[in-house]
């Protein structure tokens, strides 16, 4: 059970429409967060508000490991994995301005969506709380006997919440189908891993507790993938848990309020120089002639005009009814779980 | 001088056990450490070791006797040199076991009515040394001649989740000691042997993390029963509880229930000092999207809990150690449920309203007889649940008797019989004829030894003194 730092790997094969797919799948969610930014500095989003952009590779290539029935639950930066997962960009955008038309009816906000639909489990906006939570829907799996996982991500500040580590303990205890995945994009809010971590290879500490891991390169949305089949595989064929570390990089700040002083510029833009994630596909597209630059526009066309569409219908959808401030706090029957 | 080897309270609230088992004989000798007996107690059954070194002189109380006292004298050791005929006379004989009557009532209880599971080990007889609870004047929850069964609180909560767990396969028991030990309270007695492991699970102690599996795996459709050793320890999973349990059916725009029971002993328990003894009540009463049940009775204990296990909500359930070895009336009826939000009227009266729950009621209603006998005649209502509340029942009440006093152990400050005095000057303030008074634990941390811990608690003198205050008289 000795946790173990992936190796060099060869490239992988991927297809022609698979690796489209998942240029396409990023794209939609940088160009959705660019969005969601301008409409907050528009005054259309309210309170906080936690953008993606730089970490698109790791929930689009994890999703491309996952199978129908597999849940996932996130925090409060979560509309990444909610476009991933499928869930209806427009739901999404108008439940940040806070309407009708939105995943929780405008009650729940950025930090706050659900879909049972997608086995999309939230959404939790206190830092660690949806680890266990992702361990219990697993729970839940077992009990019922399939073979699903839950992708339970968190960042590199939840890591050191002592929750996690009690939901290690009993998800490796139990033989729980859960994918943990760390998203360490190296800053907690604004306190770097080194500022707040004394040993700083998260995945590492899987092995106090037996549980198989191992550090990705979360930049590169294939090297995701591959890792991700690796621990889903790990998870289905009923061995327990398997922990993800995936090094990413958040170019935004924490939240629409950050005032950046904790890293530099420079940071940042050799990031995205030359670490970027989409940029890697777009490379692979064009140098291995899968697509044209005119292919690539088209497309870029396309996700623009589908985002342009959610925040049109964000900002059209009504505000809930005044009646909604009284429902949905006691439910009057089991909501039926979605095979 | 020979010693006299007493029954030991193994327990905080124990105050008798059954001498199950003798392990040494007259004549043998014993020195410290040695084990002398098995004695079995509501919760556990118990070795028991001798302190001093010597001899077995007599054995006073007979294997197989129940009901023996804490303190009593069970044995007489002698010390090097002494012999039998050195004890002295005056020592205290056996205790009476088990009263007849007591005993007859248990031999009496039909084996069907007790759905327990194979192979389980029945739960120790109950000495009916308590006065049977009070029958409500105003009826009880099932129909006039149904059969009951008297029940301690603590067999009508391991039947309710018994019930529920063979109704329905989505629900199961997690908590830490609830398989294997049995139940640290001796709640889950039986269950790992009906329902195996899959749905009897222990956890490790981690309260933080076990209660947000649990809320995960209620998300995902299953229905958890969550015991917490105590609801002291809940403390440390009061995120998830709150934030987690409580709120997302809400944040989810009525997509994502959680269907879940918190449950386990709540307040004081005897001499486990303030760390240990806290009353949530008023806590968890004020988080919209949870519902709290506080049971006082058996029979409420078993419909309420059972409720608790359908409802699609988080709930919960606040029990009281106290209250566990209590025995009850309880229908013997196939599914016996009390719902949530309807109070309980235990005595009807017309001079003045007690409203109280959970261990309150015991309280109440002593100072209700007490009160009797002085010509005050009490209306004593057992709000049963307090989120859901049944405000009508006791608006109709004061409205009738012009007067109310509130009974609860938990603090003063934001209590809930606060916010049922606030409710009741609001919607009856023409009715009063005396300000609602509050009788409540104080307001401090609850101490250790017993002379302090007696008056930390709410008492029902003062419930009598808070009657004649609102009755002026």
């Amino acid at each position: 059970m000795a946790p173990r730092k992936t190796a060099e790997r060869a490239k992988p094969n991927v297809s022609k429409d698979d690796l489209l797919q998942y240029y396409r799948d990023m794209l939609l969610i940088r160009r959705f967060e660019e969005k969601a930014g301008q409409l907050y500095g528009m005054g259309l989003i309210g309170g906080f508000c936690h953008l993606y952009i730089g970490q698109e590779a790791v929930v689009v290539g994890l999703e491309a490991a996952a199978k129908e029935g597999d849940k996932r639950v996130t925090s409060y930066r979560d509309h990444g994995h909610m476009l991933a997962c499928g869930m209806d960009p427009k739901g999404v955008m108008a439940e940040l301005t806070g309407r009708e038309g939105g995943y929780s009816k405008g009650k729940g906000g950025s930090m706050h969506m659900f879909s049972k639909e997608k086995h999309f489990y939230g959404g939790h906006g206190i830092v660690a709380a949806q680890v266990p939570i992702g361990a219990g829907l697993a729970l839940s799996d077992l009990y019922r006997g399939n073979d699903n996982v839950t992708f339970t991500y968190f960042g590199d500040g939840a890591a050191n919440q002592g929750q996690v580590y009690e939901t290690y303990n009993m998800a490796e205890l139990w033989d729980l189908p859960v994918v943990f995945v760390i998203e360490n994009n190296q800053y907690a809010m604004g306190t770097s891993t080194k500022r707040s971590t004394k040993s700083t290879s998260y995945w590492e500490r899987g092995a106090a507790y037996g549980i198989e891991g191992e550090e990705v390169d979360g930049m590169d949305v294939l090297a995701v993938r591959d890792a991700g089949l690796r621990a889903t595989e790990y998870c289905r064929s009923g061995k327990g848990p398997y922990i993800l570390e995936m090094m990413t990089y958040r170019y935004r700040g924490h939240s629409m309020s950050d005032p950046a002083k904790y890293r530099t510029r420079d940071e940042v833009q050799k990031m995205r120089e030359e670490r970027d994630a989409i940029e890697m596909v777009r490379q692979m597209l064009l140098t291995g002639e899968h697509a044209s630059e005119d292919d690539l526009k088209a497309v870029d066309k396309e996700i623009k005009e589908v985002v342009n569409e959610s925040a049109e219908f964000a900002k059209e959808s009504p505000e809930p009814a005044v009646e909604e401030l009284w429902t949905d706090i006691y439910s009057k029957e089991i909501p039926q779980e979605t095979a | 001088m020979t010693t006299e080897i007493l029954m030991p309270a193994l327990s905080p609230t124990m105050e008798e056990g059954t001498l199950a088992k003798w392990l040494v004989k007259e004549g043998d000798t014993v020195s410290s450490g040695d084990i002398l007996a098995e004695i079995e107690t509501d919760k556990a059954t118990m070795e028991f070791e001798a302190v001093d070194e010597g001899t077995i002189g007599k054995i006073l109380v007979a294997e197989g006797t129940e009901g023996v006292k804490v303190n009593a004298p069970i044995a007489v050791l002698l010390a090097e040199g002494e012999n039998a005929d050195d004890i002295d006379s005056a020592t205290s004989p056996t205790p009476e076991p088990a009263s007849q009557e007591a005993a007859s009532e248990e031999m009496e209880r039909p084996a069907s009515d007790e759905p327990r599971g194979k192979g389980v080990e029945k739960a120790p007889a109950r000495v009916a040394e308590e006065k049977p609870a009070p029958k409500s004047k105003a009826g009880p929850d099932w129909p006039e001649g149904t059969e009951t069964v008297t029940t301690t609180v603590r067999e009508a909560l391991r039947d309710a989740m018994a019930e529920e767990m063979r109704r329905d396969g989505d629900v199961f028991l997690m908590g830490e000691e609830v398989a294997e030990y049995q139940g640290a309270y001796k709640i889950s007695q039986g269950l790992l042997d009906e329902f195996g492991a899959k749905r009897v699970i222990d956890t490790p102690i981690t309260e933080h993390g076990f209660a947000g599996i649990a809320v995960g795996a209620a998300f995902g459709g299953l229905k958890p029963i969550v015991e917490f050793m105590t609801f002291n320890f809940a403390m440390q999973a009061m995120d998830q509880i709150i934030n987690s349990a409580a709120k997302t059916l809400y944040m989810s725009g009525g997509q994502m229930g959680c269907p879940m029971v918190f449950r386990g002993p709540n307040g004081a328990a005897a001499r486990v000092a303030a760390q240990h003894s806290q009353d949530y009540a008023a806590w968890y009463s004020s988080i919209p999207g949870l519902k709290v049940a506080m049971p006082y009775s058996a029979s409420d204990a078993k419909g309420l809990l059972k409720s608790a296990i359908r409802d699609p909500n988080p709930v919960i359930f606040l029990e009281n150690e106290i209250l566990y070895g209590k025995s009850f009336e309880v229908p013997k009826l196939d599914d016996f449920t009390v719902p949530f939000g309807k109070a309980r009227i235990w005595r009807e009266g017309n001079d003045a309203t007690i409203v109280s729950w959970g261990i309150g009621m015991t309280y109440a209603l002593e100072a209700a007889e007490k009160l009797f006998e002085d010509g005050i005649d009490v209306e004593v209502i057992d709000l049963r649940s307090l989120r859901p509340v049944d405000y009508d029942t006791v608006l109709a009440s004061v409205m009738k008797t012009n007067r109310c006093v509130l009974v609860e152990e938990g603090f003063p400050v934001a209590s809930y019989s606060d916010h049922m005095a606030s409710t009741i000057m609001q919607r009856a303030f023409d009715y009063l004829d005396a300000p609602v008074v509050t009788c409540t634990g104080k307001d401090v941390p609850m101490p250790y030894a017993a002379n302090l811990e007696k008056l930390a608690l709410v008492t029902t003198k003062e419930v009598i003194e808070a009657v004649h205050t609102v009755t002026y008289r």
